[in-house]
């Protein structure tokens, strides 16, 4: 006991720089655990995707829609379950910083492929029966104040015009991974206009979402639904709907890697700090340690006496940064545009790694000041001047 | 000498420099009998201090044997040397090397961290150590808070907590004044007379000498 009374004495034996390394430690968690809830925002799409559901898209781009008329095709392609489509509806809300999902979609078959949109009922039958109605996520609801029979005017670009929607439905997401913040509206609604004004675009969407019985199966119903229209004025890419949004990080792929380095080379900093702290503390105690090792304690005591010092600052600093970690994340995603990402949360996973970072950082950090104790001899050390 | 304590046989000791050997100590035979004080004396560089250190098993030497109380410590591993010096030895260093984190008694107390006693025997052990050295009333105080000569009688507290058969003190005088040095001695005198203890002391101070029983002279690595 009295050599853990001796530890905690020396961590805390000059205060300013035990504090100065506890802050830094602090800080570079944080910026680890906010880099990797960045990385995880990124991946939310592709966390968030179903392994029976599979995208079936234009072969050339995602951007060149497809004919409604697939649809019935593709249903019939053993294997499959449901199909619905969606189409990306782009647009302009309050002002061109307001950025979110807004699709139109099969109001009728959608949110079975979807049931991670969680639908009060009765809200649902109301947005069933009006065509300009709209569903949004809780959190678009709370960003922009909206209610049900909240009116939404939206400035149409892809589908130029003014757009008029009716709140009548505010979904939940079911999971942490599931974006709670898209609007959704009939594809009907919209077709309708497009017949009228722009008919050579009418009865286009931009890709089907397929929902298939058995995910082992998804290689050969995607290759079956894309022979149906090989050959064709649009011929088909299916995938995996994993695939599919690995496809949209791909071009930030560079950055997103950047930032992984990043998230440990701050770790790897971290650990510099706290072993420069570390040998400078044995370096001024040589002396004590030297008169320790006469009076006969041994190495294992003395790598006890140095790793624990060690933990102790790491782990403070780790669980300072932790603690800072979550109003530094809610400060990030308010000082960013608005949608940037829908989903941003610190997974479990990253306060885990952020931990286990801690423990390893201070424990890494006392090897090289212990192994300088072992290895000078009692001698030595006795004569040293600190 | 029928049985002596602590027999030195043909001891020597070189340390390299580069590729140059520096010969410290010159084939030392010596015996020391249980329960003697002796004193080393000799000029700076005369290897006072390595023979000491050689004694206490904080030094391994080139050549020679060491026994003490018939086991040669010369042929112990670090580990067992560590454990030997626990059980035999205390220190009494120039300079005290008390932990200055720790109270007096928290430093007395340190070596018996190593004996299988229980907290409140170590604390028992080391209230008994500080009241031999006639500092019971300080038991509570950090080292920054009593003299150079307090300290030095904690570091003997500390030297005999766990009743070692042998005392080695390198300069145990060296950086007191007068009075304290005095005290420290006649503290020494009591160990010895009184507990018995063995004690080898290297000093450069003549009236320091006078308290031990025998003044042995080093001289270029030899004794005299």
């Amino acid at each position: 006991m009295e050599l853990l009374r001796l530890l905690f004495r020396n961590a805390l034996r000059h205060k300013l720089r035990s504090l100065l390394t506890i802050l830094g430690v602090g800080v570079a968690v944080m910026a680890f655990a906010l880099l990797r809830t960045v990385v995880s925002a990124w991946h939310a799409g592709v966390e968030a995707s179903s392994a029976n559901r599979l995208i079936t898209r234009h072969a050339v781009s995602f951007v060149f829609p497809l004919p409604l008329a697939y649809r019935d095709r593709i249903a019939q392609v053993p294997g499959v379950e449901n199909v619905t489509y969606a189409t990306w509806f782009s647009g302009v809300y309050i002002d061109k910083n307001q950025f979110f999902g807004r699709l139109a979609v099969d109001s009728e078959t959608f949110f079975e492929v979807y049931p991670e949109f969680l639908i009060p009922k009765d809200q649902f039958d109301t947005f069933k029966r009006e065509r300009n109605a709209c569903i949004i996520g809780v959190d678009l609801a709370r960003r922009y104040n909206l209610k049900l029979g909240d009116i939404m005017n939206v400035e149409g670009d892809v589908y130029p015009g003014s757009w008029e929607f009716v709140v009548r439905g505010i979904y939940r997401p079911r999971d942490q991974t599931t974006d709670p913040a898209t609007m959704m509206f009939h594809y009907k609604y919209v077709d309708e206009r497009v017949r009228l004004e722009m008919p050579e675009r009418s009865g286009e969407v931009g890709w089907y979402i397929v929902r298939i019985r058995d995910p082992e199966n998804s290689a050969a119903v995607s290759e079956a639904i894309d022979r149906l229209f090989a050959n064709s004025r649009a011929e088909t890419k299916t995938e995996t709907e994993r695939a599919f949004q690995q496809n949209f990080l791909s071009s930030a792929s560079a950055v997103i890697t950047a930032m992984n380095i990043m998230s440990f080379l701050i770790i790897g900093i971290i650990l510099l700090v706290v072993a420069n702290t570390m040998i400078m503390s044995v370096r001024e105690r040589t002396h004590e340690y030297a008169v320790l090792k006469a009076l006969g304690f041994s190495g294992r005591h003395l790598f006890f006496l140095v790793a624990g010092e060690s933990l102790i600052i790491s782990i403070l600093g780790t669980a300072l940064g932790l603690l800072v970690t979550l109003p530094a994340v809610r400060g990030f995603q308010t000082a960013l545009p608005k949608g940037w990402f829908p989903v941003f949360y610190i997974k479990p996973e990253t306060i885990v790694l952020g931990c286990i970072a801690g423990f390893l950082v201070g424990l890494i950090a006392s090897l090289i000041p212990t192994r300088r104790i072992l290895t000078t001899r009692i001698i030595e050390s006795l004569r040293h001047v600190g | 000498m029928e049985h002596p304590l602590i027999e030195v046989q043909n001891l020597s000791k070189s340390y390299h420099r580069d590729s140059l050997e520096i010969p410290v100590l010159r084939n030392i035979t010596l015996e020391v009998a249980e329960g003697e004080f002796v004193a080393f004396m000799g000029p700076s560089g005369s290897g006072k201090t390595t023979l000491l250190n050689l004694i206490a098993g904080i030094d391994k030497p080139t050549e020679g044997t060491i026994l003490i109380a018939g086991t040669d410590v010369t042929r112990l591993s670090e580990t067992e040397l560590a454990i030997w010096r626990s059980r035999n030895i205390g220190f009494i260093f120039q300079f005290y090397n008390l932990i200055p984190v720790l109270t007096a008694v928290e430093n007395v107390e340190l070596p018996l961290i190593l004996t299988p006693l229980s907290k409140r025997e170590r604390r028992a052990h080391a209230a008994t150590a500080l009241q031999v050295v006639g500092l019971a009333d300080r038991m509570r105080h950090y080292p920054r808070q009593l003299s150079g000569g307090q300290e030095q009688r904690v570091a003997i507290a500390r030297a005999i907590v766990t009743d070692p058969a042998i005392l080695v003190a390198d300069e145990p005088t060296g950086d007191l004044d007068k009075i304290s040095a005095e005290e420290v001695l006649n503290l020494m005198d009591r160990l010895n007379r009184e507990l018995n203890k063995t004690i080898l002391m290297v000093t450069h101070d003549p009236r320091a000498a006078e308290r031990a029983r025998s003044v042995r002279q080093l001289d270029k690595g030899e004794l005299a």
